[in-house]
């Protein structure tokens, strides 16, 4: 005897059976997307609120009769401490942290930028991997390392070579800087030299150009806004380095008039000063407003950066 | 017939010139990173021991060990994590997979830059006004790790992005194809196949979080504090602590008659364990990446 399947209803078997998931998990996911949402956002929210507070905690010194713009930015006495007559120019330090990081971009651009040529066009992929793991590792050295040694081997080493009456100057800071910034120029120039078509140099091998021709005419000429984008980050890192140039470049408040000098540079200046400023004081409100500053600076550089590189990856 | 004109030969000098200049010019910045790194530790090597590691200062810090500046690094550097890596990971999933190539997405793009680029002491200027009077929490371990949790952000975000970028978008296709919805793609396929990235970004931070100096001066990191040898739990979260890269300032800085090798051993432990972090991220990196399936 057979027995025959029970005929299911037809709408039975061939309905599509819906996927029903709980409430709680669609609504957890909900609420899962919409934290996902607030942490995207949180990077616009820092910055606005690091600009937020230092503009509050700045703000109120713009109304102090003790204090001018004018003198501000183009004075260079600085006497915030002074009992009869307080002085807030801060001109010597812009000129301070232009210097240190001009200098420091005049080392660093050629051996960056030379590196990065290395790396991306002469050498074979081990040596490749290995130097990038070389830099990654110098990119990693905290700052407060590069101020121990500028402080202790460098200005040795330039007292003895130089004759330097100080070891701690411009010149220590400056190649300090140079060091430190050096992977960033590598790393975002053989970026820049990557983004070249093979095209160009196969166009150019063929035509017999020798491969410094190649890098010279061609791959120069090609990737030299991403170049300038990696120069550009180099500065900002120079101009907003703290603790290196704090350690490495002295503490004298004048214009240096040779690379021997001692200078001080706006982000040592807060670094400083901030520890003996009583909150709320007028020189409190100052040290903030450096700091201002020194945010605008950054973002200017920042955002000039990466409009070039954008302008690139549109190409 | 094809025999080297002068030509030929100016062209191969000048090839050989070339290769030789810029392998010279990438050999300049390796060279100094040994050198340093050797002379820092020779002339530390009188100081450097087990018990430098676990012993307190001594003698107004001109001798003795560097605990309660290292367990104070390891409250900072886990607690930032604790608050980066969540926020950093979902802002870069956020980016990666939700939001749209749109004016909002470029000026996010913008600020995660931008936070990049902010000074140190811009950083601890903020922490100041926002974490120790704004939000009263004074001068704190919460305060300092909170400062360096926002620093550190954009390593994160830029490490996991790059790595959520990776995972191919057939992977994500598949998976909306069976019917999952964009957080169970997330989960199921996209943030496992890209946890090497996520692993490495969150490694880069632990080293840079423990290397800086300048966030955490104003905000939580104190000259001394008294501590007892080998105690693992010395701070509470409203407490002000001594910080590895704060301490080697100090020594460096402020306190007359030191030991003369006793910073450069602090500077050895604090460079040691950031390169050894760095090291072992591309380490895992270079692990992980070769056992990728596509």
């Amino acid at each position: 005897m057979s027995v025959s399947p029970t005929p299911r209803p037809l709408e039975q078997s061939l309905a599509v059976r819906k996927a029903v998931r709980p409430a709680w998990a669609v609504l957890g996911e909900r609420g899962l997307e919409i934290l996902i949402y607030l942490c995207g956002i949180s990077a616009i929210v820092f910055v606005l609120g690091i600009f937020f507070f230092v503009f509050k905690e700045a703000f109120p010194i713009l109304g102090s009769k003790h204090f001018s713009l004018g003198q501000f930015l183009f004075s260079e006495q600085w006497y915030p401490t002074s009992e009869v007559h307080k002085r807030y120019g801060v001109l010597a330090m812009i000129a301070g942290t232009f210097s240190v990081t001009g200098l420091a971009m005049l080392i660093a651009v050629p051996f960056g930028l030379g590196a990065a040529i290395y790396i991306s066009e002469f050498c074979g992929s081990k040596v490749r991997e290995t130097l990038k793991v070389v830099i990654e590792l110098l990119a990693a050295i905290p700052s407060v390392v590069w101020g121990f040694i500028g402080l202790t081997v460098m200005s040795r080493l330039i007292v003895k070579y130089t004759g330097a009456p100080v070891g701690v100057n411009v010149l220590n800071g400056a190649i300090i800087l140079a060091l430190m910034s050096v992977p960033i120029i590598v790393s975002i120039g053989e970026d820049a030299l990557k983004a070249v078509p093979d095209s160009y140099r196969e166009a150019g091998l063929a035509l017999g150009a020798t491969r410094w021709q190649l890098v010279w005419r061609v791959l120069l000429p090609a990737a030299k806004n991403g170049l300038l984008a990696a120069v550009l980050l180099g500065v900002g890192r120079g101009v907003g380095e703290t603790m290196a140039v704090l350690m490495a470049t002295g503490h004298a408040v004048h214009i240096p008039h040779s690379i021997f000098d001692s200078v001080r540079t706006l982000t040592a200046n807060i670094a400083a000063e901030l520890g003996e400023a009583p909150a709320d004081s007028d020189h409190y409100r100052v040290l903030f407003l450096i700091g201002l500053l020194l945010f605008m600076m950054t973002f200017v550089v920042n955002l000039t950066a990466d409009l070039i590189v954008r302008g690139i990856r549109r190409k | 017939m094809f025999a080297e004109t002068p030509l030929v030969r100016r062209k191969q000098r000048q090839e050989t010139i070339a290769k030789w200049l810029f392998f010279s010019m990438a050999a300049s910045m390796i060279i100094p990173l040994i050198l340093i790194v050797g002379y820092l530790v020779a002339r530390a090597w009188p100081s450097l021991s087990l018990s430098f590691l676990i012993d307190v200062p001594t003698h107004g810090m001109t001798e003795g060990g560097i605990w309660p500046a290292l367990v104070g690094t390891i409250y900072l550097v886990v607690l930032s994590l604790a608050v980066s890596a969540p926020v950093g990971v979902l802002a870069a999933v956020y980016l990666n997979e939700y939001a749209r190539e749109n004016w909002f997405n470029r000026i996010i793009n913008l600020a995660v830059i931008n936070l990049a680029g902010v000074p140190s002491i811009v950083h601890a200027l903020f922490g100041l006004g926002a974490f120790v009077y704004a939000a009263h929490f004074g001068y704190s371990i919460i305060s300092a790790s909170l400062t360096l949790a926002i620093m550190t952000l954009p390593v994160i975000i830029a490490s996991t992005r790059e790595a959520l970028a990776s995972v191919p978008r057939s992977f994500r296709e598949a998976c909306w194809n069976v019917g999952a919805t964009r957080w169970q793609t997330i989960t199921a396929v996209v943030l496992p196949n890209s946890i090497s990235g996520i692993l490495t970004g969150v490694i880069l931070q632990v080293s840079r979080a423990a290397g800086e100096t300048a966030p955490i001066m104003f905000t939580g990191a104190v000259f001394y504090e008294a501590v007892q040898k080998g105690d693992l739990f010395p701070y509470r979260l409203q407490d002000q602590c001594m910080a590895l890269s704060m301490h080697l300032y100090t020594l460096a800085t402020q306190v007359p008659g030191v030991k003369e090798s006793i910073p450069f051993a602090t500077a050895v432990v604090l460079l040691g364990s950031v390169l050894l972090v760095n090291a072992s991220a591309i380490v895992v990196r270079g692990y992980l990446r070769s056992r990728k399936k596509w």
